[in-house]
């Protein structure tokens, strides 16, 4: 809109009023982003010499070989560390170890020794449930707070203070309330993934683009025209950054919640193994509380790709 | 009807971090049904304000407006409006973003399919129908701007409210779209208020240009009535004795009656 403008706003903000900057600030701001693009331009074709095949392969290795080779690494010094023995176990006993423990992951032998897949399992329904809740109670919360000044100044600085606390402060709470490790294990979960939910969606809801508000506005669409077919699609990219953090900090949080709590659960088998000094498998077990935080995390960043990619 | 759009006495004034802030002030303005009315002036001059009173998105401070005598008071379909930067919603196909508009005002009384049959004439009118249903940023700037007009012109408005909708294309896709715009007015005998800053382009589509002083405070310097006769074409009026005549009259009221504040501005 600035080309032929002879723009000199008096930096009067409207609600309509639709960003309008001086074409001056523009001018300034272009420039060094021509530079960039040509330099751009200039780099890419040197990439794409080649057969198409070879081109693959080059990429391919140079997008494999990197993760690859700090693995390589980080187990060499791992191996080296423990070459003279000492009470942390080597790769290959470790492995040994793994093998061993993943050939039966599901078995039970009564309440306080179940196979490592059954802990797991429980780890993450523990993480389910706590995470669903607080989605349920979250998100709508989030528009609430996002669409209201009032309540917004209201709640704020009952979530400042609350959300910077440790989830494992509100165990003992949990623990009284519900009478049983379970529960206060799960809402602990809940606790800890409800902030994310909450603030991504809520400013997610203000920073909805007034012209959008204004289309409903123009056309006078209904509340649940506006929620659906505005606001929702608008603050979905923010909820599920919400989301993704939270499910983040769930997992972090849960295997310190069973360590306190007790029985089955990943977090519970890391010290139990520790109580056996099955030092390996505290090992296997930070592998695979790391898998499966990955895991989940790359589930959603492809679910939220797939739905930002639908709406966008 | 004569009086079809009454802009009487009005006046907006805005509370900044500075304090008060008078945008606008005395501005008396009447429209007739069917009219093409170009606001311009120089930027800064309130002329996005005025259509922004009249779309009923933002209130007067002083003043009041009317549509067919009665009070405009908030937003409405009735008075539809073309925004600046199309304000598609991106994750609606272009089919969907007419049809949100079209099942709001006629979808109470008339089915489906007849809903879908209006949302596909209206795209038909600006002739985007192979750009049905692809989403807004799968096509041009020119294309998105059609489909908001397509939009606007879908709820059968009373007033057709555009602001700058031309401002951001090239000067070619201007071109065209502008003679698109003058065939569909004149089909459809909408009465439309524009905001631009572009001579040619107010000369060409309008009735009636309205002039306005640099702000702040910024009212209407004067009217020139436009007329010349219709169907209007560019290649033609570029030679126009007439045409050339409320060009330069334009020019003259921007750049020499208004020019001292831009001086200032600059």
């Amino acid at each position: 809109m600035s080309a032929f403008t002879m723009d000199g706003d008096f930096g009067v903000k409207t609600p309509v009023d639709r960003n309008k900057s001086s074409s001056p600030v523009i001018q300034v701001v272009t420039e060094p982003a021509k530079e960039i693009k040509m330099e751009k331009v200039a780099t890419l074709p040197a990439g794409e010499i080649g057969t198409p095949f070879a081109v693959k392969l080059a990429n391919f290795g140079r997008a494999v070989l990197p993760p690859v080779l700090g693995m390589l690494i980080l187990l060499g010094i791992w191996y080296i560390a423990t070459m003279k023995g000492g009470s942390i176990p080597g790769p290959v006993k470790t492995w040994d170890a793994a093998t061993v423990l993943f050939a039966d992951p599901f078995y039970r032998n009564g309440p306080n020794d179940q196979g490592i897949g059954w802990n797991i399992l429980s780890s993450l329904q523990r993480v389910g449930i706590g995470f669903g809740f607080a989605a349920l109670v979250g998100i709508p919360l989030g528009f609430i707070l996002g669409r209201s000044a009032f309540l917004s100044a209201m709640v704020n600085p009952i979530i400042s203070l609350l959300r910077p606390v440790s989830p494992l402060a509100w165990l003992p709470i949990g623990l009284l309330v519900f009478q049983k490790a379970d529960p206060a294990a799960t809402y602990t979960i809940f606790i800890c993934s409800i902030w994310p939910m909450i603030m991504n969606t809520a400013q997610g809801v203000q920073r909805v683009p007034q012209d959008y508000l204004n289309v409903a506005r123009v056309l006078a669409l209904s509340e649940w025209k506006v929620v659906t077919k505005i606001l929702f699609p608008a603050v979905l990219p923010y909820m599920l950054t919400g989301i993704r953090l939270s499910i983040g900090t769930a997992w972090l949080v849960i295997v310190a919640a069973e360590m306190l709590t007790g029985g089955v659960g990943i977090g519970f088998w890391v010290w139990d193994e520790w109580n056996n000094l099955k030092v390996e498998h505290i090992i296997i077990a930070i592998f695979v509380i790391g898998i499966v935080g990955l895991v989940l995390e790359q589930a959603l960043i492809m679910l939220a790709r797939k739905l930002t990619k639908e709406s966008a | 009807m004569e009086k079809f759009v009454q802009v009487e006495r009005v006046g907006q004034t805005f509370d900044t971090k500075k304090g008060k802030f008078v945008a606008l002030r005395d501005i008396d303005l009447t429209i007739k049904q069917g009219e093409f009315i170009a606001l311009i002036g120089h930027s800064g001059c309130g002329k996005s304000t005025l259509l922004n009173l009249i779309a009923g998105l933002t209130k007067p401070t002083t003043g009041v407006l009317l549509l067919e005598d009665r009070e405009i008071a908030g937003p409405g379909p009735e008075r539809a409006v073309v925004f600046q930067n199309h304000s598609l919603l991106p994750w609606l196909t272009c089919f969907e973003n007419v049809y949100l508009a079209v099942e709001r005002v006629f979808g109470e009384k008339e089915g489906k399919a007849k809903l879908k049959e209006r949302t596909a004439a209206a795209i038909n009118l600006v002739g985007l129908d192979h750009a049905s249903a692809k989403y807004p940023n799968e096509i041009s700037g020119g294309m998105k701007q059609r489909v908001g007009i397509a939009r606007a012109l879908s709820m059968q408005p009373k007033v057709l409210l555009m602001d700058e909708p031309f401002g951001a294309l090239d000067a070619l896709t201007r071109a065209k779209l502008q003679d698109e715009l003058m065939k569909i007015c004149e089909a459809t005998k909408a009465t439309t208020v524009m905001v631009t800053h572009d001579v040619d382009e107010a000369v060409l589509l309008s009735d009636r240009i309205v002039m306005m002083t640099n702000g702040p405070a910024a009212t209407i310097g004067e009217i020139l009535e436009v007329k010349l006769p219709r169907p209007r074409h560019r290649l033609t009026l570029a030679h126009d004795a007439d045409y050339i005549g409320y060009r330069a009259a334009v020019l003259e009221f921007l750049y020499e009656k208004q020019a001292h504040v831009e001086k200032l501005a600059a």
